[in-house]
């Protein structure tokens, strides 16, 4: 009894890892390769979506900023290759770098010092004061990032190339998309992995109940801290993913309404499963381009739409795909 | 005479202009059942509350095994082996029976910065949980969600997340509440079973049940203590009768 929907969900898993390889070549031959690049941001999205889905839907900390740490990677990746253009030194003596392999780790440990600064503060406070914190210190990078006048204030940097790996020809976009795809898969591999581990099982007790968990001799701030952190520099990982597929960094990337979206793709998806928010930001970026395709006015009509969706999936897309399961 | 397991001098707790505490001095001998009572709002909770941590006192001291705790944050009493259990059911609704107690089995095992291993297929951390489970007679409930329980069920998990820390001394508030007679007696039974074994302080309404199981009481009454003893004590103690007992007699 136990084990049947664990086997719906292993035989969901699959096929939608099975339909995500299928992506490109079915693309290619319906002639719309053009959309491979936009199926890679889907994906970056969803790797951003999965790292707010390990504070919020397995801590419980509804973070309204992660956007900014989304910006900061793409800011990384963005700066490294501006300085490579221009030549100029950074500060600390180092150089521009355009190696993915430089750049993008150094994009995951920005944005996790951020993620320790904020988390630090925010972490002191909960409910709707640390909706509000985390808000505030986001559009704060934003005004920050906008401010930046050598790297384009807000109009933000144009990439000249996308970051260098290996030997892999990121510019060719279906090479891209398979990168984003064997990334995204091995941080939710990991992840679900962690979240039955003695660290998944504190965060869950926090969520559920965070003074029980005080009172069973949990030090509760400190594990909130540590996923903050791994969740934001997990988000940098999908800026500087972002950066490279849009070949840009801008302010824009942090703005309040995409800390928004991805809080929806999260609630949408199936808040605590991780791999529900990959599918919330495939349907939220999928809706939000053919509804752009149909009529301007597609923000009417998306608003009811989603409220629709909440209202006949509560425990969101992944929730009714996989059907009833019991307690972990 | 030993030192007490726990005792607490001049300790003070007001809420705005309501003193919850009125310099309460108390003593609990290693070994003992001592129970709490007092009429509904006398601060028993309340001193729960301050004695696990979850509160800071105003004024006065805590001594425990040793250690003054009095500043001690809730978790590191708890980790120095003072578990507690809440009047008001407090559990974790999404895990199941297991996922609980081995939660506050885990709080005891060291630092919870372990990524990779699922944490209810670790035997280190199952099988304490088990035998708690066991000791309250849940253990057959342990693969059924928490949010499925009975009240009384629920009032038992409570109970073995308590134990499962292997604490020096359990804070119990009411662990009855609201039980059925069938559940209340076989909680009592489980409370008999464990005296002597470990320190026990019950905050508890049930009189048949505090005169049956405790070695000794203590009697609080608008935040102070008006008189501590034996049973036998307490049961003759004239402004105890006054107080409290006269008007339940
Ligand atoms: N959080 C609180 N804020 C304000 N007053 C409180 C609070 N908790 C308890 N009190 C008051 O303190 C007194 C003692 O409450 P409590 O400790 O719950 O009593 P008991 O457990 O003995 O019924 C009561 O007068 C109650 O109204
Ligand atoms: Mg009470």
């Amino acid at each position: 009894m136990a084990h049947a929907p664990d086997f719906r969900r292993w035989l969901a898993l699959a096929l939608l890892l099975i339909l995500a390889v299928a992506v490109p070549p079915v693309l290619a031959a319906l002639g719309q390769g053009f959309y491979i690049g936009f199926a890679a941001r889907v994906l970056i999205m969803a790797l951003a979506a999965l790292s707010l889905d390990l504070v919020m839907g397995l801590g419980g900390m509804i973070s309204f900023g992660h956007a900014a740490f989304l910006g900061l990677g793409a800011y990384v990746v963005g700066i490294g290759s501006w300085h490579v253009f221009d030549g100029a030194p950074l500060p600390f003596g180092l150089a521009g770098s355009e190696n993915a392999l430089i750049v993008w780790p150094l994009a995951m440990l920005v944005a996790g010092l951020a993620a320790l600064g904020i988390g630090a503060i925010s972490l002191r406070t909960t409910g709707v004061h640390f909706i509000m914190i985390t808000l505030a210190f986001a559009q704060m990078l934003f005004f920050l990032a906008g401010g930046l006048k050598t790297y384009g204030g807000d109009d933000g940097i144009t990439l000249y190339n996308r970051s260098q790996l290996a030997g892999l020809k990121l510019s060719d976009p279906t090479t891209f998309y398979y990168l984003c795809l064997g990334l995204l898969v091995t941080v939710l591999a990991v992840l679900l992995r962690l979240s039955s581990s003695r660290f998944g099982m504190v965060l869950r007790g926090v969520r559920d109940n965070e003074r029980r968990m005080r009172a069973l001799g949990f030090p509760t701030y400190r594990y909130k801290l540590a996923a903050f952190v791994l969740s934001g520099m997990i988000c940098g990982l999908a800026g500087a993913l972002l950066a490279n597929a849009s070949e840009f960094a801008s302010p824009a990337i942090m703005s309040w309404q995409r800390s928004g979206e991805l809080l929806v793709m999260v609630v949408l998806g199936g808040m605590g499963s991780l791999i529900g928010p990959v599918l919330g930001a495939v349907a939220l970026m999928v809706l939000e381009e053919s509804l752009a395709d149909l009529t301007q006015h597609w923000q009417v009509i998306l608003g009811p739409l989603l409220v629709l969706l909440a209202l006949s999936a509560r425990r969101g897309l992944w929730g009714w795909i996989k059907g009833r399961d019991g307690a972990p | 005479m030993t030192e007490p397991l726990l005792h607490t001098s001049g300790l003070v707790k007001r809420y705005g202009g309501v003193i919850a505490t009125h310099q309460v001095a108390l003593a609990v001998e290693r070994g003992h059942l001592h129970a709490l009572i007092g009429p509904n709002g006398a601060g028993k909770s309340t001193l729960i509350g301050l004695l696990s941590g979850e509160m800071a006192a105003d004024a006065g001291h805590i001594h425990f095994n040793g250690h003054d705790v009095t500043r001690l944050h809730v978790h590191r009493r708890a980790r120095l082996g003072l578990a507690r259990s809440f009047q008001i059911t407090s559990i974790f609704k999404s895990f199941s029976v297991l996922a609980n107690v081995v939660l506050a089995v885990q709080a005891h095992a060291g630092h919870s910065f372990r990524f990779w291993r699922p944490a209810v297929r670790d035997p280190a951390l199952v099988g304490p949980a088990l035998a708690a489970l066991d000791r309250v007679g849940l253990a057959d409930r342990r693969h059924h969600a928490a949010a499925a329980l009975s009240h009384g069920e629920r009032r038992q998990l409570e109970l073995a997340m308590a134990l499962a820390g292997d604490p020096a001394m359990l804070l119990l508030d009411e662990p009855m509440a609201g039980m059925g007679p069938e559940d209340g007696r076989a909680m009592v039974d489980l409370l008999q079973s464990l005296k002597g074994e470990r320190t026990i302080l019950l905050v508890e309404h049930d009189m048949d049940a505090v005169f049956q199981l405790a070695d000794r009481i203590s009697v609080l009454v608008y935040g102070a203590v008006i008189a501590s003893g034996t049973p036998d004590h307490i049961r003759t103690d004239p402004e105890v009768r006054r107080a409290y007992l006269g008007e339940e007699a």
